[in-house]
This record gives C-alpha cells, sequence and structure tokens, in this order.
C-alpha cells in the first residue's frame, strides 16, 4: 500500500502503508524505547501525535493487550523503519498490521528513520500529515502544514472520563483520588496494588465534588498536550494544596507546579524513551526512567523558598521532581509507573504517594 | 563523589595470550581502562604476559611489565611498585584468579593493596557456585536446581535427584572449559572427571538441564552511589545448551516484550546490588514462556562487555576503571555525546549481530559441535538496520568460504544439524527452508525462535525475486537486506561489476549512519559508522588528505591478535604525522575497533565491495593493505583492479606495489628472482598429476614438504615420509590436477629456522629483529617457539640472512613491512618464503628490541624514509626474549595436539630474562606449561634424535630429577651412563606412562614421535598430557631448551623488571 509521510518544512518521505488507509495529522514525535509499542501507542498522552520509533524493528513480540494503557491506540499515527509481520511472542494474539487495523489508524513503513529524528532534534517537533493509501507528497505537507498548534488543542477533553469510576482497594486501605487528565492504567494498578482505593474523576471535576470521596490523598494524572490547557486542575491544586497530600505525574507534575507559581514552556522535541537519567538531590542516586512529555517546568520560575527540585534530569538538567517545603506536594515529572520502561522509580514515588498519613496495604 | 584523592598509583592485571574463551576484549578493555585512569592523573602499572597487545606497550602505562601471569610474580611486581590499588576485574578470568590468589597469600594486606571496584566478597558470591546460589535464592530469584560437587561419586548420585541431561560447570574456569552436557551416566562420570581437573577449586557444579531455554544476556554497572544503569542487553539465538560465546548474538532482544525485558531489566540491578558490585557486569538468564532462571554472573568486563560496548558506543571498560577509583556514573562525561553523562542507558536505532569464528577448518578430527563449553577463536559483529541486513553483513565479515547455499546436506544430516548444532547450523537452517521446512518446524527442532527463522525465510524470499528477475526496486530492497553485490550477481548470473555499475547507475549507494549511544536524541562527537542502504549519510568527508587502514577480521588461528596491534599501530603513526586515518573492521574485540583509536572508524565487513564503498564515499589519497594479515593482503590485487576499473577514484594502494606483493605469492616468479639473486631454495616443484607427484617426491628424497598450490597459510599441507605416506595423501587429503596442482618440496629435516622482520623504504633496509626457531623447521612458524637474538647462529649464517634480506627486499621493490622465513641446515641458508606484509611476530619483535616496527613501517609507506625517521640500524640488547604459543587442544576434544606444518595455535607469550634458560622458562611457564624443577621425566625419543637426547638427559640428571623412559630410549640412556628406569609402552600394557599420568606420577613428558605411523600411536600419551596438564614437549629442540630452562633456574630466580628497565638497560 502506497503512503507519503509530509512535514511542515515542505519535505515528505515516501514509505509503504500500514494498517488502515485514509490519513492522519498531528505533531511528530519520536520516542527511543526498545520495547513497549503496546504500551506506548496506548498512552493517552500521545494524543493529538504522530508517534515515531527510533528502534527500526517493532511489532516483534505482536500484540496481547494485557498492557495496553487504555482501551485504544491512542496516538495518530505510526511511523517505523520495519513493522514486522510474523510476530513471535507466547502471549501474541496478533499482529501490529491487526492491531492498527482493528483501530482504524494508519501507519507508514520503510522510511529513514533516523534522518527524521535528526531533523527533529535539530529543528524541534514538526506538524505532520501522513496519508495511506496515496502517496501524494504535496498533499501530505500541505495537510501538515494545517495542523493546529498542539499547544492549541484541547485533547485532554478527549482523552478524559466520561464519569468517575472506582477501583475497590483493600478494605483497610486509603482512599486516593485521581483526576483522569489522560491516565495511564498502570498508574492506577501500582495504586490499586497497594490496596489505595481508587477513584477515577474526570479532568472537570471541581475541587469540592472531589473531597466529597473523602479522600486520603489526590493525583494529578499523566495526559497529553500543554498544561496551560487544564485549567480546572490548576485551580483544584490551588484550592486543595495543604488539604491533602497531592501528587502529579508528568502533565500532573506540571500542573501542580502552575497551581504553585511556576511556569511550563514547550520543548524543542522534548523527552521520549526509557532510558532517562533522574538525579535524586537529596541521595546523589541517578534512576533510569520511563519518560513522554513535550512540556517543561521553568527551574527559574521556581520560588526555591517554597519548594524544593528534588529531581534532575542528568542529561539536559530539566526539572524531574518538585516537593513544597511546608505543604504535603510532590510531584515528579517522569513515569515511574513505567509500562514502558524501567520500573526503578515505581517503589519510591508509589510508596509515598497516599502522603505521610496515607494507608498503603501491601 | 569525586574521585578519591589518596589513589595515586594502581595496578591493572592483563588477561594473558589469546585462547579459545579468553580472546582479544581483555587488551581492547584493559588498554581502555590505562587510557581512562591516566587521564584522570593515576599512575598504571601494567602486568601482562602477551605481547601482541596494545596494553603492554611501553607508552600505554606508567610501568609495563611482560611477565608471567602467576600470583608470585605479580606479587614480586607489588613489592617492586608499591602501587596504592589493584583492580581485578579488567583482566578477565586469569586477572580475577589472581588477585583472589594474592588477597589469598596475603600479599594485598602486607602491602597494603586495596582491593578497589568489585570487592573480594562479591568475587566469591558470584564466582562460588554455591554461594551464588545462596545469594541468589536470598533475593528471591530462581537459579537452574543444581548441587556443587567435589567427586565423581557425589556427580554420579545427581542423576537420581535431577536426572538426565545435566550440565556439568566447572568452577572458575575459562569459556566454561572442561564443562559440557551429559546425557548418559557414562557422559557425566568423563566430563566431570575433566572438569574437577580443570577447575582451580576442585569443584563442579552439576546443574538441572535448561537446555532449549532462550538466553539473554544483561550488562549492568554500579557506581558507589548505588545509581544501576543497564548498557544493553542480549539475546542469543542458541537456546541455551550452546554457550554464549559459541552462540550467534542479537543485540538488542528481539522476543521480549516490554513487560519481560523490564522483569530481567529490574532482576539484574536487583542482582548487581545484592551482590555489591562496583563497575561492569554480566548476567546471563535462562527464558521460557515467561519462566526465568538466572544461569551465571560474571562479576566483571567480559567479552560480551566488549561486544556491548562495540554495539552501543558505550565505552564499560573505561567507565568501570573510572568507578573503581571513586567517581560517580554522573560525574563521568559520556565521551560519545561530550554532552551528557555516563550515567544513562544507551539506546540502538540498529541491530547488531554477532557470530562466532570456529577453527574447524584447521582441525579436521575435532568435535564440531557447539556445546556448553567455547570453541570458537573469535567472532565478527555487524550493523544493520533490519535483522537481515545484520546477519548478511555478519556472515560476509567472517572470511570463510560459507554462504547461504554454499553446499548441500541430506535429510538426515540436517535433521541430525538442526537437532545437535554444529558451527553449520545457519546454512543447514537455510537449505531445510528450502527443502520446504516450514519455519515453526525448524524453531521446534533447534529451540530458535521462530522471528529469527523466519528473517532467514525472508532472505531466501528475496534470493527467489533476484531470481526471478532483477529490476532496480528489488535491487534496492537487497541492498537493504544486506545483499552484497557479488551474492546479487551469482543469483541472476550477471558479473559482480554489472551489478555494481547498475546499481550505481540508478543511485543506490551506501549511506554511513552513526553509533552514537542515544538513537540521535543527542548530536555525537565520535565519528564511529556502519553502512546501510538509507536516504541521509551521516559520513560528512573532510578536505584533509586521507588514508584508509584495513583491518584483519575476526581472530581465527593464522591471524590473530598481532594484526589488529599492527594496525593500530599504524593508525598512531599516521596520526602522528597529522594524516587523518581511517580503519574499516569488523572485530568488536579488538583495540582497532575502539571509537578512539582512529579519526574515522568503518564497522563493516572486509569484502571488496565493502572496501569500495568507503572510498567512494571519503576518497582517500591512499590505502593501506600491509597490516591486516591475509584477509587485508587478499585484497591487494582486486583493489588495485577496481581502482583501475573505477576511472572516477585517483585513490592508491600505499606501499609495496600488488603486483611485488604478487611476485612473493607466486610460487614460479618468485623462484625465479630467487635463481637471478643466487638464493638457495629447498629443492622442489609442481605436480600437475598423481605419477608427477611421486616423480617429483623420488627426486627429491623423502621426506617431502606438500600441499595443494592454491591454499595459503599452510592448510592442507603435510610432511610425508615414503611413497606409501604420499599415496594416503594424495587420495585422502588433496586430488591432483592440471586446475590444481600440488607442490612437492625438499623438507629440511632437522634444519633450524629463521624469522626475520625487516622494513624497506626502497633504498634501505631495516632488520628488525632475527629470530631462531626453538622448533626445527617443518612445524609452522606460527607454532614454533623463537628466541631473539638467535642462540645457536654463527656470524656467518647471520651475514648471510641479512644479506638475503637485503636483497629480497630491494628486489621485490618493497616499501613498508616484509617478512621472510629461512631455514639453516650445514651452514647453507635456504629461503623458505617472503611475505611483503606485516607478520605476526612484529609486535614480539617490538616488544623484545624497543622498536616500533609497524609505526616505522607505515611512516615509510606514508613517504618517509628510515633515514629521516633517524632509524640507524638493527638493534642491540642484552637480554634475551623468547616467545612461545598457546595451543588450543584442552578446548577441543578429539583434536591431536601434535605441531605440523599447518598452524594451531591461537595466541603467544613472551618471556624475558637475561639468559636464555631463565626466558625460556618464564614463556613455556606463561603459557601454563610450567616446567618441572623436581620429580619425574618421562622420555620417549625416536632414533635419530638420541644423540641429542644424552645432554638433555644429563642436565636434567644434575637437576636432581628421576628419568624414566621406554625401553628404546632407557636402552640408549643407560647405555651412555644414565640412571633411567624402563616403563612400558602403552601398546605393550601397564602401568604405562598413561597411568602414570593419570596417577599424577609424571611431571613432565618428552615424546619425539618417529614417522606418521608413530605419530598416531603417540595420540594418547599426548592428549592426555593435555586433559591432565602435565607439560609435554613433541621436538628435541624443545628439549633441549626445557633442560637448558630447567638447569637455569636451578642456579638463579627469574628477573622481574619492567619493559623499559629491560630496553634503556637498567
Amino acid at each position: 500500500m502506497k503512503a507519503v509521510l509530509g512535514l511542515e518544512d515542505g519535505t515528505f518521505f515516501k514509505g509503504r502503508g500500514i494498517g488502515a488507509e485514509g490519513t492522519a495529522g498531528g505533531e511528530l514525535v519520536f520516542t527511543t524505547q526498545y520495547t513497549g509499542y503496546e504500551e506506548a501507542l496506548t498512552d493517552p498522552s500521545y494524543r493529538g501525535q504522530i508517534l515515531m520509533f527510533t528502534y527500526p524493528l517493532i511489532g516483534n513480540y505482536g500484540v496481547r493487550g494485557e498492557t495496553f494503557q487504555s482501551d485504544h491506540m491512542q496516538a495518530e499515527g505510526l511511523v517505523v523503519r520495519e513493522a514486522c509481520d510474523h510476530p513471535s511472542h507466547h502471549n501474541s494474539q496478533r499482529s501490529i498490521y491487526e492491531f492498527l487495523e482493528d483501530e482504524g489508524k494508519s501507519g507508514i513503513m520503510g522510511i529513514d528513520t533516523r534522518m527524521l529524528t535528526i531533523k527533529m532534534r535539530e529543528h524541534g517537533a514538526m506538524k505532520a500529515a501522513l496519508l495511506v493509501g496515496d502517496d501524494n507528497g504535496e498533499e501530505a505537507v500541505r495537510l501538515a502544514r494545517k495542523q493546529p498548534d498542539i499547544g492549541s488543542l484541547d485533547l485532554i477533553g478527549k482523552v478524559t472520563c466520561k464519569h468517575p469510576y472506582q477501583l475497590k482497594g483493600h478494605e483497610n486501605g486509603g482512599n486516593i483520588v485521581v483526576m483522569d487528565f489522560g491516565v495511564k492504567r498502570n498508574i492506577l494498578k501500582s495504586l490499586n496494588g497497594r490496596g489505595l482505593n481508587v477513584t477515577v474523576v474526570p479532568a472537570a471535576t471541581p475541587a469540592g465534588e472531589i473531597m466529597d470521596y473523602e479522600p486520603d490523598a489526590l493525583l494529578l494524572s499523566n495526559g497529553p498536550g500543554d498544561p496551560q490547557q487544564a485549567v480546572n486542575g490548576i485551580s483544584v491544586v490551588k484550592e486543595l494544596a495543604g488539604e491533602l497530600p497531592v501528587s502529579g505525574i508528568c502533565l500532573g507534575h506540571q500542573i501542580i507546579s502552575l497551581a504553585l507559581g511556576a511556569e511550563t514552556y514547550k520543548m524543542k522535541f522534548g523527552h521520549r524513551g526509557a532510558n532517562q537519567p533522574v538525579k535524586d538531590m537529596k541521595k546523589g542516586i541517578v534512576h533510569i526512567t520511563s519518560q513522554n512529555h513535550g512540556y517543561a517546568v521553568h527551574p527559574d520560575s521556581i520560588d526555591e523558598k517554597e519548594i524544593i527540585i528534588t529531581q534532575l534530569n542528568a542529561n539536559d538538567r530539566t526539572v524531574e521532581g518538585i516537593e513544597h517545603r511546608s505543604l504535603d506536594i510532590s510531584s515528579v515529572q517522569f513515569h515511574p509507573e513505567a509500562n514502558p520502561g524501567p520500573l526503578d522509580t515505581e517503589k519510591m514515588f508509589f510508596d509515598m504517594v497516599a502522603g505521610k498519613t496515607g494507608k498503603i496495604i501491601t | 563523589m569525586p574521585k578519591r584523592t589518596d589513589l595515586k598509583k594502581v595496578l591493572l592485571i592483563g588477561s594473558g595470550p589469546i585462547l579459545i574463551g579468553q580472546a582479544a576484549e581483555f587488551d581492547f578493555s584493559g588498554s581502555q581502562a590505562c587510557r581512562s585512569l591516566r587521564e584522570e592523573g593515576i599512575k598504571v602499572v601494567l602486568v601482562n604476559s602477551n605481547p601482541a597487545t596494545i596494553m603492554t606497550d611501553p607508552d600505554m602505562a606508567d610501568a609495563v611489565y611482560i611477565e608471567p601471569l602467576e600470583a608470585e610474580i605479580v606479587a614480586k611486581i607489588i613489592e617492586k611498585e608499591r602501587p596504592d590499588g589493584i583492580i581485578a576485574g579488567l583482566g578477565g578470568q586469569t586477572g580475577l584468579n589472581i588477585t583472589i590468589k594474592l588477597a589469598e597469600m596475603g600479599v594485598l594486606d602486607k602491602y597494603n593493596v586495596e582491593l578497589l571496584g568489585t570487592s573480594l566478597q562479591a568475587i566469591r558470591d558470584s564466582e562460588d557456585r554455591d554461594l551464588f546460589k545462596k545469594k541468589m535464592e536470598s533475593i528471591g530469584e530462581k537459579v537452574p536446581r543444581s548441587k556443587a560437587v567435589n567427586s565423581l561419586e557425589e556427580a554420579e548420585a545427581m542423576i537420581g535427584e535431577l536426572g538426565l541431561p545435566l550440565i556439568i560447570r566447572p568452577a572458575y574456569t575459562l569459556g566454561g572449559a572442561g564443562g559440557g552436557i551429559a546425557h548418559t551416566r557414562e557422559e557425566l562420570i568423563e566430563i566431570t572427571t575433566r572438569g574437577l581437573e580443570r577447575s582451580m577449586i576442585h569443584q563442579v557444579l552439576i546443574e538441572e538441564s535448561v537446555i532449549g531455554w532462550k538466553e539473554f544476556e544483561y550488562e549492568v554497572m554500579r557506581d558507589r552511589n548505588d545509581t544501576c544503569i543497564v548498557i544493553c542487553n542480549m539475546e542469543n539465538l542458541d537456546p541455551m545448551g550452546v554457550h554464549t560465546g559459541e552462540s550467534i548474538v542479537v543485540t538488542p532482544s528481539q522476543t521480549l516484550s516490554d513487560t519481560d525485558h523490564q522483569r530481567l531489566r529490574s532482576t539484574s540491578i536487583k542482582i548487581i546490588r545484592s551482590l555489591g558490585i562496583e563497575g561492569g557486569c554480566n548476567i546471563q538468564f535462562a527464558e521460557r514462556d515467561g519462566e526465568v532462571r538466572i544461569v551465571e554472573v560474571n562479576p566483571r568486563v567480559s567479552r560480551s562487555s566488549a561486544l556491548a560496548s562495540k554495539a552501543t558506543g558505550y565505552p564499560i571498560a573505561r567507565v568501570t576503571a573510572k568507578i573503581a577509583i571513586g567517581m560517580a556514573l554522573d560525574e563521568i562525561t559520556n565521551d560519545i555525546t561530550r554532552q551528557t553523562p555516563a550515567s544513562f542507558e544507551p539506546t540502538i536505532d540498529y541491530t547488531v549481530v554477532k557470530i562466532p569464528r570456529w577453527p574447524f577448518d584447521k582441525f579436521v578430527t575435532a568435535d564440531k559441535h557447539l556445546t556448553t563449553a567455547m570453541k570458537s577463536t573469535g567472532e565478527v559483529m555487524a550493523i544493520g538496520r533490519t535483522i537481515e541486513e545484520a546477519l548478511m553483513k555478519a556472515l560476509r565479515s567472517l572470511d570463510v568460504d560459507m554462504f547461504f547455499g554454499y553446499r548441500e546436506w541430506s535429510d538426515d544430516e540436517i535433521m541430525d544439524i538442526l537437532r545437535h548444532p554444529t558451527h553449520e547450523r545457519l546454512f543447514v537452517i537455510y537449505q531445510a527452508l528450502r527443502n520446504g521446512m516450514g519455519t515453526d518446524e525448524v524453531s521446534g527442532i533447534t529451540g530458535i525462535d521462530r522471528f529469527f527463522i523466519r528473517k532467514i525465510q525472508n532472505i531466501i524470499g528475496m534470493e527467489d525475486s533476484i531470481k526471478d528477475g532483477l529490476e532496480v526496486s528489488n535491487l534496492r530492497e537487497a541492498k537493504r537486506m544486506g545483499f552484497s553485490d557479488e551474492l546479487i550477481a551469482r543469483l541472476c548470473r550477471k558479473t559482480r561489476e554489472e551489478i555494481n555499475d547498475m546499481r550505481r547507475d540508478a543511485g543506490i549507494v551506501t549511506t554511513y549512519k552513526m553509533v552514537d549511544t542515544c538513537a540521535a536524541e543527542f548530536a555525537a562527537a565520535t565519528p564511529y559508522y556502519y553502512s546501510t542502504y538509507e536516504e541521509q549519510c551521516e559520513d560528512i568527508p573532510t578536505g584533509n588528505k586521507k588514508v584508509l587502514i584495513i583491518g584483519s577480521g575476526p581472530i581465527r588461528i593464522g591471524q590473530g591478535i598481532e594484526f589488529d596491534y599492527c594496525t593500530v599501530h599504524a593508525v598512531t603513526a599516521l596520526r602522528e604525522l597529522g594524516i587523518e586515518t581511517h580503519i574499516i573492521n569488523n572485530n568488536p574485540e579488538t583495540v582497532s575497533t575502539d571509537y578512539d583509536t582512529s579519526d574515522k572508524l568503518f564497522f563493516e565487513p572486509l569484502g571488496l565491495e565493502d572496501v569500495m564503498n568507503v572510498i567512494e564515499k571519503e576518497r582517500p589519497y591512499g590505502v593501506m593493505v600491509q597490516f591486516g594479515g591475509q584477509t587485508s593482503v587478499n585484497l591487494a590485487i582486486p583493489l588495485k583492479k577496481e581502482l583501475e576499473r573505477r576511472t572516477d577514484l585517483d585513490t592508491i594502494i600505499i606501499g609495496t606495489d600488488p603486483d611485488d606483493m604478487d611476485i612473493a605469492e607466486d610460487r614460479e616468479r618468485f623462484n625465479s628472482m630467487m635463481d637471478e639473486l643466487g638464493i638457495s631454495q629447498p629443492d622442489g616443484g609442481c605436480a600437475t598429476d598423481y605419477a608427477g607427484a611421486f616423480r617429483k617426491a623420488q627426486n627429491i628424497g623423502y621426506p617431502v614438504l606438500v600441499r595443494p598450490s592454491y591454499v595459503l597459510g599452510g592448510r592442507a599441507m603435510e610432511i610425508v615420509y615414503d611413497d606409501k605416506d604420499l599415496k594416503r595423501y594424495l587420495t585422502e587429503a588433496v586430488r591432483v590436477s592440471k586446475e590444481h596442482p600440488v607442490l612437492v618440496d625438499d623438507f629440511l629435516d632437522n634444519a633450524v629456522e629463521i624469522d626475520v622482520d625487516a622494513i624497506c623504504d626502497g633504498k634501505d633496509v631495516l632488520i628488525g629483529a632475527i629470530m631462531e626457531h626453538i622448533e626445527e623447521a617443518g612445524i609452522h612458524s606460527g607454532d614454533s617457539a623463537c628466541v631473539i637474538p638467535p642462540q645457536s647462529l654463527n656470524p656467518e649464517i647471520l651475514s648471510k640472512v641479512r644479506d638475503y634480506v637485503k636483497k629480497i627486499a630491494l628486489s621485490l621493490h618493497v616499501i613498508g613491512i616484509l617478512n621472510i622465513q629461512m631455514a639453516a641446515k650445514n651452514g647453507e641458508v635456504y629461503v623458505l618464503e617472503a611475505n611483503p606484509r606485516s607478520s605476526r611476530t612484529i609486535p614480539f619483535v617490538s616488544k623484545a628490541t624497543g622498536l616500533p616496527l609497524a609505526k616505522i613501517a607505515a611512516k615509510v609507506m606514508a613517504g618517509h624514509t628510515l633515514a629521516e625517521l633517524g632509524i640507524t640500524g638493527e638493534p642491540v640488547m642484552a637480554h634475551v626474549s623468547v616467545k612461545e604459543v598457546l595451543l588450543p587442544f584442552d578446548k577441543l576434544p578429539g583434536a591431536d595436539p601434535l605441531l605440523g606444518p599447518e598452524m594451531k595455535s591461537t595466541g603467544e607469550v613472551m618471556g624475558i630474562d637475561y639468559d636464555f634458560g631463565r626466558a625460556f622458562f618464564k614463556a613455556q611457564w606463561s603459557a601454563g606449561n610450567q616446567l618441572p624443577l623436581t620429580g619425574t621425566v618421562f622420555m620417549s625419543i625416536r632414533d635419530e634424535d638420541k644423540p641429542l637426547i644424552l645432554g638433555v638427559a644429563g642436565k636434567l640428571q644434575d637437576a636432581g630429577m628421576h628419568l624414566i623412559g621406554t625401553r628404546g630410549t632407557a636402552k640408549f640412556l643407560a647405555g651412555n651412563g644414565i640412571k633411567i628406569d624402563v616403563i612400558y609402552k602403552v601398546s605393550e600394557g601397564t602401568p604405562n606412562v598413561v597411568d602414570l599420568v593419570h596417577e599424577k606420577k609424571v611431571n613432565l613428558i618428552i615424546n619425539t614421535p618417529t614417522s606418521k605411523e608413530a605419530v598416531k600411536d603417540g595420540f594418547q600419551i599426548r592428549r592426555t598430557a593435555v586433559d591432565f596438564s602435565v607439560p609435554y614437549i613433541t621436538t628435541i629442540q624443545a628439549a633441549i631448551a626445557a633442560a637448558d630452562a630447567i638447569s637455569g633456574m636451578k642456579n638463579g630466580n627469574v628477573t622481574v623488571k619492567s619493559i623499559v628497565e629491560y630496553h634503556e638497560g637498567r
């Protein structure tokens, strides 16, 4: 099947189409993880983005579904050097080709993905459009240029749950409310696995309603797009700060930072992968983390009288974690729940997530 | 935590000679560690017995000792140098074992030497099977059920407990030496006996079989802050049951899901933390459908870590050395990006395939099955964007006459090899698929994941597509799959040139991508490239004057680390001259493929096409083919022709003209040159039919040396002693015909063989050294011990040798390096062969004399004269240097441990001292052949050697040794006044020498066999000697040297001095 990927800079790349015929548009981003394509493609944080894997062979072990991070593929499209048509794994249910078709999503393979990575490293993440079933390069470029800025979109509204739902924990477990900006399933698993009763609420849920669940702690989830879009999230944190332990992951961390008066900015091409080194500023140890973000908290905007930067990225010294000096508020930019990626920080983060008073049953 | 300021001087222990199971990887890691420590201002003392290493170059460390790697010698070095610390984990198993001994002897405590990096306890916890098992169980991880046993009885009892088959792993050995898989009680007894003998602590592990499970490896690092990172993981194609060193390995893993991978990764980190390792370590897992067993942990850099370093660009040894002196991972810079710290996990955007290189072409009788013990001598690595591409490139890199479809097997043979893998397995899988067997069936029988079998099926599909008709579209796809022009040409019955022209006309040109540790996320500063066929080429040629040096590929018998040494020296020399120098090579274990050795590194196969692709891109001024051994020499003529064909390229071959190189290779042209020069050669000629061979042999007179004219490197070369022997050779070994003539030469028995390495600039000739072989002519020069300066050659002979070398060098118009082999007999000097290229003795000569020959040669080739370089003449020295070789017989069950005209050794060691006896003793000691100073010597000597053995027996008797001999030998010696007891020959009954060896009542065996027939009779004695590690000698010359060594040692002790102290006469 014919396919072409067009970029806003006017270049286009012809390859072989996989998955559904049609078009896809969004911001082209790359991730450097080898494994975990199932988890990444179903991660709601990739909404609005066409996901490219730098590792050339994707789909080797097929698709199972057990580690999906949401019910469906969330990325707008897929770009790979080679998608595996004959996967091999004892748990595999279908190939990545079948998965794309089932999801009605398009992908392209056979193109020089390393060249595209270098392009993004040099020029930043780019608007892109993918045509499958057609290889009109000019058309792909035209569509790419028509894509809206990712920061202008209400992506959270597309991926948050419509209604609250609960995951029962241990009878003696604490109650935690998770604000769903596009939560990854493994965050809920990590909480629930510690015996916590988890209540997931839509992103627009006001503070008062959250308190009605009598939570012991509040967690702001990951999610797609610009944290400035999470207007309700920011005001909930402002209102509930000091009322109960508040923590956040990724977009949740950015929302908390905004609520505490810091600023966020769009990075050149973000951090996406399973090898990001994060230094714990208290202990000196470096952890390898899973990451997926295109925005970050501006370190100079953090009021260090109030807030401690607890974690720094060892590569580029971006802010990876903060803690309030007096209030029970902390958050991390990386993904301790992994899936995909290393589990090195899972225990460290989730054992503390219920705050100093929270009850965790393991 | 910053680096420690209390450490001023550190001792590094090398790994000794190249052996099966321990190749060049430790020279790579050791020299990287030396540089890493010295850039932190730390003084490095280095000890290694292997002269053919870069790490033993005098400028690599502050003091370099080329001495036996024995704890008592290292103790003396410690006493003399007083280092503050010692790093154990960089010299392989040898370095680890010596460090443990030093600690146990109390040497480290006595001289206050701190063990840096990984602790003694961590080493013990991972090396001792019982402790390891307990440790793993304490952190809740599963190991295969097993028991460490110290006796045969205990081993047999395990059959009841765990059933058969069982795996036997000796504790503390290299590459699984002495281990194996026992399917029967008899096999269990046999392997356990061997394993107990081989183990340093007389212990083997009897283990539940996880044969057929998939095998994965993780390379992990940890610093003292407890930061842990995984450099990469690897998936073995071959399932458990095949040693990882014998397996085809792919990086990163392909068939693990993220859940599977993260589980193994987390476990790896848990393990390195629980063991408290500081630095790098290797963890091996067995996995089947989610079930996991931990197989092994190596608390040190290893062959796998070398592969991981080359596969990802992450310098594990460099970082390990810095961790050892107290630095944290985030304080160390990633040398590749130069902007990010070493505390990250590399990620790659290509796949890497490693394939081992086996020596079975040299050992026809050896058991060729791949088992839990290593048999391969080296390996190649290839990088591609797909498995198919990397696999096809790796296969080409092996430099063997094997490719998909190169031969056929019967159905029975196919089933047998699929079930019981040999080195041919991959090719057999190809044929099985071609014959219509399904991928699932092949996978089921072999235990190789069908993901990989499918890739071979894809290659078959591409072959068929080309056979159906070649067009630009499938040509492009074939190139992207790693098909060479030559293979495509063969498939569609065109010439290589036609395909090459067609693809270049179609704009299908090689693109070079960078190995950068980070999948292009950061800009990399280090130019390390691999070829692929994509859109963007990242290699941007500079406008500088450039030279491309062709490397030597995988370590194999006949082409070892010596050629990598020469390659590295040539690069260094040219860079000193300000010339931009590039390397093309494919061996992941070596220094030449380290990212900072050259200005640009192309990690590629060494085919004509691959070299031409680099030339086409970089347009170097010249190519050097003299340093990479036979692989690069063989490229000289084809490369010259192709460069002439490609009128668009100006590149030339620098140094001796390939036509002149060809004279040396071409027997007739060389003979007539020697005739003109009035230089003698052994009688001989070419036979083109059966009867002619007999006529030639009878005219010359037996014994004669016979070999096929079209095979290089001594393959199928033999000494035949009579008509019957010749008849056997001509029927069993080779077929003689017009197309394939056989060379018949006079075999100069009892001649002294001489090796000379020289450099010629077209006008002057520098003789590096004249080496006298200790074994007689007829033993391949690569297998012979030799000595500098010569010990028995008189001045007339030596001046004749010098005269011949000069004449030949000038007549061959040599520009660069030259090696000549000669034989001296009855006052006459005969030239056996001349090779206008670097030889395997270059490193030995350089270390013995202090003259860096390969560097000088490279500068001469770049246009400098010897006079300009200030090189005045042949070096003179007060010390004696002996080179001894390492033979792989202990690793190859079934192979006959006898030397002959075909080379069999894998590596070398050097002994230096102030007299021949002690230097020879040291060399033997380093070669693991420690000559006894007391005890019993067994002698069985052929008649023609008997006059010479008298002196040997006398010296041994004077040294207080007890002599026993076979009837004839004993009778002769007793008749000449030597006290000697008689013992049966093996065929005469018991007790015979084999029984005595079993009972450990013999300390040295001297057995010089008579003819081809008796050679076979002696097989059992030699094999037993090997299996029970008793030193054995098979030539009279070596016996004389041994007697000198033993009596020399009785009168004085060995000297322990650094190489510079010897050279400077201090």
